[in-house]
C-alpha cells in the first residue's frame, strides 16, 4: 500500500476584488482560501487512502500564515502536514517552487501525489506535471474521473475527441480538475484534532530565480459599451454585430 | 539574441492553426525560430515548413505521439529542441508539455502569455483580474494564449529534417470515451453563448443550442448555473475554478457577471449581455448590453440569426 501526498496552496478567494497598488497587486485585506482545485485533490488522497491505505501527507509551500491550509487538511484526516519554506523566499518562480516541492515529496514515502490542476492566482497549471518530471515518475494532468487498482489507478482526461479512460501506473503525480468528487467537510472531532496537529516544517536548496517580476497592472479596460432598454433592440444588436464588429 | 524554439501545436496528426501565432510570438523574442512538430510521423512538417518566418523544422517522430503522455513527450521534444527561449501553445495538453519540458531543463516555465514588448513578457494571473510582467534571465519555456498573437504568413520554404525518438509512454489510453454531447466545446470555440440561473430552469438551455447551432457556437454556463443544476456539466463552466476563455464573440444570458464568471471571459473580442436587471455588473463589461428578459429577447435573437445566417 503506497503512501500518498497532496500538494495543496493558500491563494486569495476567487471571488476576492484584486487591485494593483503601486507596481504590485495589494493583497493585504483578501480573504485566504485552499485553493478550490486543491480541495478535490484532498478529496482524492483520502479515497485512494480508503480504497488502498497509506498514510496522506499534504504539503504546502509558503510563509506560516499558509499553516491554515495545512490544518484544514489535517481536520479532514490526513496523517502528515509539512510545510516548506525558507526565510529568505520570495516571488518564487515554478523553478524554485517545483524544486521545493519534489523535495518534500522525497522527504514521505509516497508514491502518488495529489494536486489541483491549477492554482486560483497563477493559473498557471505548472506544479503537477513540473514536480512530476523532477521526481521522475509518471504524471496525469486535468483528471474527471478516478478508480484505484491493483497496481495503479485509472483516470479520465478530457481530450478533444472525447475522454480518453487511462491507465496510470506509480508512482505518478495525478492533478485533478472538478467534477469527479465532492470534498468533504471536516466534523468536530477532525477540527480540535487540526489545532492540536504540528507541522513540520521542510528546508530546500533553491537555485535562483528565472523570472524578474516588474509588475503588476490592472487589466486592459474596454471602451464603454451601449446598453438598450427592451428586446425589441436585438435586431439593433445583431446589425451592429454583423456591419461593426464583424463577428457574425 | 536567444535561440527560439517552437513547439508546434498538432491536432489529431494535423499542424493546428494556433502554431503560426506561435511563430509570430517567437519571432518577436529572437532569430528564426526553429519549429519542432511532434507526431507519429512527418505529415504535419510540410504545413509547418511553409510558415513565414521559421528557420527550419524538425519533425519529432516517435510512437509515442499517438496520444498525449507528459513524460514520453517531455523526453523526445526534449531530445529534438536545442538550448533556448521554447514557446508551446497554452492549451491543457501545451501548458502541460511546456511544464514538463522546463522542469526536465531546470529552467522556468511562464505560462500563458498574452503580450511581449521587447523583453517583457506579459501575462494574466488571478484568472485576468490583474497583468504581470516579467521578464526572463536566460533559457525559459513559456506558453502562449491563443488569439492573442497575428498568426505568421504561408510562402516560408523551411528546411525539413527527421529525428526519430523512441520513449515509453507512462500512461495508457484504454478507451477513448465519446462525450455525452456532440457539442462544440468552450474552449475550442471562436462564438460561445452562456447561459446563467437567470435560465430559470436547465431545460430552458435548449433555446441557446439552438441559438448556437445556427451561430457555429458552443453554449457555455455560469458556475452558478453549474453549481445549481446537475444536468449542466462543469466541462461548459465558463469562470475562475472553469475554462478560461477569448472567443470573438460571447453571449451572456441570464448572466450577473459575477467577478468569478469575469475572469474566465473579460478578454473576448465583443461580449453582448441580455440580463433582465438593468443593474447587473455584467453590463459594465458588455460591448452591447440589452436589458430584457431571455424568453423575450432569445426568440427575436433567433429568428434574426436565421434570416442572416440562414
Amino acid at each position: 500500500m503506497p503512501d500518498i501526498a497532496v500538494l495543496i496552496k493558500r491563494v486569495p478567494d476567487t471571488n476576492a476584488q484584486i487591485r494593483a497598488s503601486g507596481d504590485r497587486v495589494d493583497l493585504s485585506s483578501v480573504k485566504w482560501v485552499m485553493s478550490p482545485y486543491d480541495e478535490y485533490a484532498l478529496e482524492a488522497a483520502m479515497m485512494h487512502k480508503e480504497a488502498k491505505g497509506g498514510n496522506v501527507t499534504a504539503i504546502t509551500l509558503g510563509a506560516p500564515e499558509c499553516d491554515k491550509v495545512l490544518k484544514d487538511a489535517k481536520a479532514i484526516g490526513v496523517d502528515r502536514i509539512i510545510r516548506v519554506w525558507g526565510d529568505s523566499w520570495s516571488d518564487l518562480d515554478s523553478n524554485q517552487t517545483q524544486i521545493a516541492l519534489a523535495s518534500a515529496v522525497r522527504e514521505t514515502s509516497a508514491e502518488i501525489v495529489y494536486c489541483g490542476k491549477s492554482a486560483a492566482d497563477t493559473g498557471a497549471a505548472s506544479t503537477g506535471p513540473g514536480v512530476a518530471e523532477r521526481l521522475g515518475w509518471a504524471s496525469a494532468s486535468n483528471i474527471i474521473g478516478l478508480g484505484f487498482e491493483d497496481s495503479g489507478i485509472e483516470v479520465i482526461i478530457p481530450a478533444a475527441s472525447g475522454n480518453a479512460r487511462t491507465g496510470v501506473s506509480l508512482p505518478a503525480v495525478i492533478s485533478c480538475d472538478k467534477g469527479f468528487c465532492k470534498p468533504r467537510k471536516p466534523n468536530v472531532k477532525g477540527i480540535m484534532m487540526a489545532k492540536k496537529a504540528q507541522v513540520e516544517i521542510h528546508a530546500a536548496d533553491i537555485p535562483a530565480s528565472g523570472i524578474n517580476i516588474v509588475s503588476h497592472t490592472p487589466p486592459p479596460q474596454k471602451a464603454p459599451g451601449q446598453t438598450f432598454d427592451g428586446a425589441a433592440n436585438v435586431p439593433t444588436v445583431v446589425t451592429a454585430l454583423r456591419n461593426d464588429a464583424n463577428v457574425i | 539574441m536567444s535561440e527560439t524554439i517552437v513547439i508546434a501545436e498538432t491536432k489529431q496528426g494535423m499542424l493546428h492553426p494556433v502554431t503560426a501565432e506561435l511563430v509570430t510570438a517567437a519571432s518577436s523574442l529572437g532569430a528564426a525560430p526553429t519549429l519542432i512538430v511532434p507526431g507519429t510521423d512527418d505529415s504535419a512538417a510540410a504545413a509547418a515548413a511553409d510558415l513565414a518566418g521559421v528557420g527550419r523544422v524538425i519533425a519529432c517522430v516517435g510512437d509515442c505521439f499517438s496520444a498525449y503522455d507528459a513524460s514520453s513527450w517531455a523526453k523526445a521534444v526534449d531530445a529534438c529542441a536545442p538550448a533556448g527561449i521554447v514557446v508551446c501553445a497554452a492549451s491543457q495538453n501545451g501548458k502541460d508539455l511546456a511544464s514538463r519540458l522546463a522542469a526536465r531543463r531546470s529552467i522556468s516555465v511562464a505560462q500563458d502569455v498574452v503580450a511581449i514588448d521587447g523583453t517583457t513578457l506579459t501575462q494574466p494571473i488571478y484568472a485576468g483580474k490583474a497583468m504581470q510582467n516579467i521578464t526572463l534571465n536566460g533559457d525559459a519555456v513559456i506558453s502562449i494564449r491563443a488569439n492573442t498573437f497575428a498568426a505568421a504568413g504561408g510562402g516560408g520554404g523551411a528546411e525539413v529534417s527527421v529525428m526519430n525518438q523512441s520513449a515509453d509512454i507512462a500512461t495508457a489510453v484504454r478507451e477513448m470515451i465519446a462525450k455525452a454531447s456532440e457539442r462544440l466545446d468552450v474552449a475550442e470555440a471562436d462564438i460561445i453563448i452562456s447561459g446563467g440561473r437567470g435560465m430559470q430552469d436547465p431545460a430552458n438551455f435548449v433555446t441557446l443550442e439552438r441559438i448556437a447551432d445556427t451561430l457555429g457556437a458552443a453554449v457555455g454556463a455560469s458556475r452558478a448555473a453549474v453549481d445549481t443544476w446537475d444536468e449542466i456539466p462543469h466541462s461548459m463552466q465558463v469562470g475562475q475554478t472553469g475554462k478560461t476563455v477569448n472567443p470573438s464573440l460571447y453571449i451572456a444570458v441570464g448572466i450577473s457577471g459575477a467577478i468569478q464568471h469575469l475572469a474566465g471571459m473579460r478578454t473576448s473580442k465583443y461580449i453582448v449581455a441580455i440580463n433582465k436587471d438593468a443593474e447587473a455588473p455584467i453590463f459594465k463589461h458588455a460591448d452591447y448590453g440589452i436589458v430584457s428578459t431571455w424568453e423575450e429577447a432569445l426568440p427575436i435573437l433567433e429568428s434574426e440569426l436565421k434570416a442572416l445566417l440562414g
